[in-house]
């Protein structure tokens, strides 16, 4: 089984943000970075699965140079080869113009299987998977929780809200977005990470970029809906006056 | 005209589907159009014809039922061409998720998702280049304002919760109702699901708690979950957590406060190293006092909290069930 991997570079859980002049787009300088949560349990999801059936694994992402960090990380983690599309425009591309430069440089590989996160932790589009679903031409289906491949058919668990769940089945080839809490991660191992050194990372240019279906007009620190009371002082004083206010003033405790 | 895809199942319109109608009648009241899909669409028509719209339009077609992201984006793609909207409004579900980005990306049209919020620009008033959309950026830690670049119709998801069902207006009299016929090609549907099941009967109904004290990775370790139940029993609160904890087997499913478990809006909701996530918020914010706890003071949490202490939680935790005793 040939299976991709789309997997994105996101600024870490820790990351303060800071804007830059333009006020439209974060100071990247200041930013480091990590692999999107979800993606990185689409790309376990993919390394079992060819543990089970054989095959390989391609990761695929499309950022400027600094998304290489985290493609020699899944290399590490057990992915045989890469697809970079490299662009320093992808950095802040909304997810039809990043759908559209995967879609371009993974058409020839014929790929049987594309699992990737449900969202970004960045922009958070919850788009480019099916975007590139449709792009690629293959049936897809969304928020996965098991994958079972039988035959040339897929069997998948997909999860609805408020604790329901579906099973779905379709032909191969086909495009999945995975959910987080599939599965337990793995971690890179020594010998990964120096294996990882000799892989291949095949860079592709993102071909006449297709216009971008968005634009952000103004990025800002939110409004607070709400008028916080922030209590402070120590621990113990902090405490003590949030049980007083929660007993007299809001009356929710006795 | 402003077309809202209203969302149903076996008869029963969910609340965000009101919601989003609400949306569309900031963005612009005076042409609404309400689609409502699939098998027993006719019996929710007569329910939303009573809001201020002009038309009300069901679409049946066994294409629709049951629900598959392919069947749902042609005979939507359909719907549309004949129609000739200028928007396209859904509520941000996570069956929308499935289908609306595939058939904006096949009438290559823009997306705007999981909106929060409509900004006119004052100056001209309506028209689409002077309406931005506001949407979570960065796991809520920024915010940004959109416009959709491009022709229309211009696609845009609601966040859930971004408006409110009762703001949505009645109109004096009833909309007119009627059946839109669309083509579909049945061989154009690839997905074949089966009936949906819960995955165990949930045991705890945390919806009819009237306390709740939530865990997030703000606990780092299951052994710290200890602290949170002494809390909860200190306060008479059920325990909950955010989606990392139960994907981590610390607490069970049951308990998941958010999107993918449960909504609550108990009278006291204590989040414990919670930063916020939107998929949280949208299974709490209606909760009547938010309490946040956590070290970081720009987690989004607080932008929702009454009270707030920025802090460690592993002290302030075992200070609060001593002033609890008093």
């Amino acid at each position: 089984m040939k299976i991709a991997v789309c997997i994105k570079q996101v600024p870490t859980r820790e990351w303060q943000p800071r804007l830059d002049d333009s006020k439209t787009w974060i100071r990247e300088a200041d930013a480091s970075f990590e692999m999107n949560e979800p993606d990185a349990y689409a790309l376990e999801e993919a390394l079992r699965l060819k543990e089970k059936h054989g095959g390989e694994v391609v990761v695929c992402s499309a950022g400027p140079a600094r998304v290489a960090q985290v493609i020699r990380e899944a290399l590490a983690r057990g992915a045989d080869r890469a697809i970079h599309v490299e662009d320093d425009g992808l950095a802040s591309a909304d997810a039809f113009v990043t759908a559209s430069a995967l879609a371009a440089a993974m058409q020839d590989e014929k790929f049987d299987l594309v699992l990737t996160g449900l969202q970004s932790d960045d922009q958070g589009f919850a788009q480019v998977g099916v975007v590139l679903a449709e792009k690629l031409g293959t049936p897809h289906s969304t928020i996965i929780m098991e994958v079972h491949v039988e035959g040339s058919n897929l069997r998948v668990k997909r999860e609805l809200e408020g604790g329901w769940f579906q099973w779905i089945a379709m032909p191969l080839p086909a495009v999945l977005t995975i959910q987080s809490g599939i599965n337990q991660l793995r971690y890179a191992t020594l010998k990964g990470i120096m294996a990882a050194k000799k892989k291949e990372i095949r860079k592709a240019a993102a071909l006449a970029a297709s216009a971008p279906k968005q634009k952000i007009v103004s990025l800002y620190v939110p409004e607070k809906g709400k008028k916080t009371q922030i209590i402070s002082g120590s621990p113990a004083e902090a405490a003590k006056a949030l049980v007083q206010k929660l007993r007299d003033e809001a009356r929710v405790i006795q | 005209m402003i077309l809202v895809i209203a969302e149903q199942k076996d008869g029963r319109l969910n609340r965000a589907s009101w919601e989003t109608i609400a949306g569309a009648q900031q963005l612009d009241p005076s042409a609404i159009t309400v689609l409502v899909p699939g098998a027993s669409a006719a019996s929710v028509a007569a329910e939303l014809a009573a809001a201020n719209v002009s038309e009300v339009v069901t679409v049946e077609h066994a294409a629709l039922n049951p629900y598959t992201p392919d069947g749902y984006t042609a005979a939507l793609q359909d719907a549309i061409a004949q129609l000739g909207p200028t928007h396209v409004l859904l509520p941000h579900t996570y069956q929308t998720r499935d289908f609306a980005p595939k058939l904006a990306a096949r009438l290559d049209r823009a997306i705007v998702t999981d909106v929060t919020a409509i900004k006119k620009s004052p100056s001209t008033g309506s028209g689409q280049a002077d309406v931005a959309f506001v949407r979570p950026m960065f796991q809520g830690k920024l915010t940004a304002d959109v416009v959709p670049q491009g022709p229309p119709p211009h696609f845009v998801t609601f966040q859930i919760g971004a408006y409110r069902v009762d703001q949505v207006a009645k109109g004096s009299s009833s909309a007119p109702v009627r059946a839109l016929t669309v083509n579909v090609d049945a061989s154009q549907v690839r997905q074949n699901p089966e009936a949906p099941f819960q995955q165990a009967k949930a045991a705890v109904d945390l919806s009819q708690a009237e306390r709740i004290v939530s865990v997030g990775r703000g606990i780092k370790e299951q052994a710290n979950i200890k602290i949170a139940e002494d809390l909860a029993r200190a306060l008479g609160a059920e325990l909950a957590a955010s989606r990392p904890i139960c994907d981590s087997g610390w607490l069970p499913m049951e308990r998941q406060v958010g999107s993918s478990g449960q909504t609550v809006a108990p009278k006291l909701y204590l989040a414990l190293g919670i930063s916020g996530a939107i998929q949280h918020l949208v299974g709490m914010k209606g909760s009547n006092t938010i309490v946040a706890i956590n070290k970081d003071p720009d987690a989004p949490i607080f932008e929702i909290a009454d009270y707030g202490i920025v802090g460690d939680l592993f002290e302030i935790v075992p200070a609060m069930i001593e002033a609890l005793k008093q």
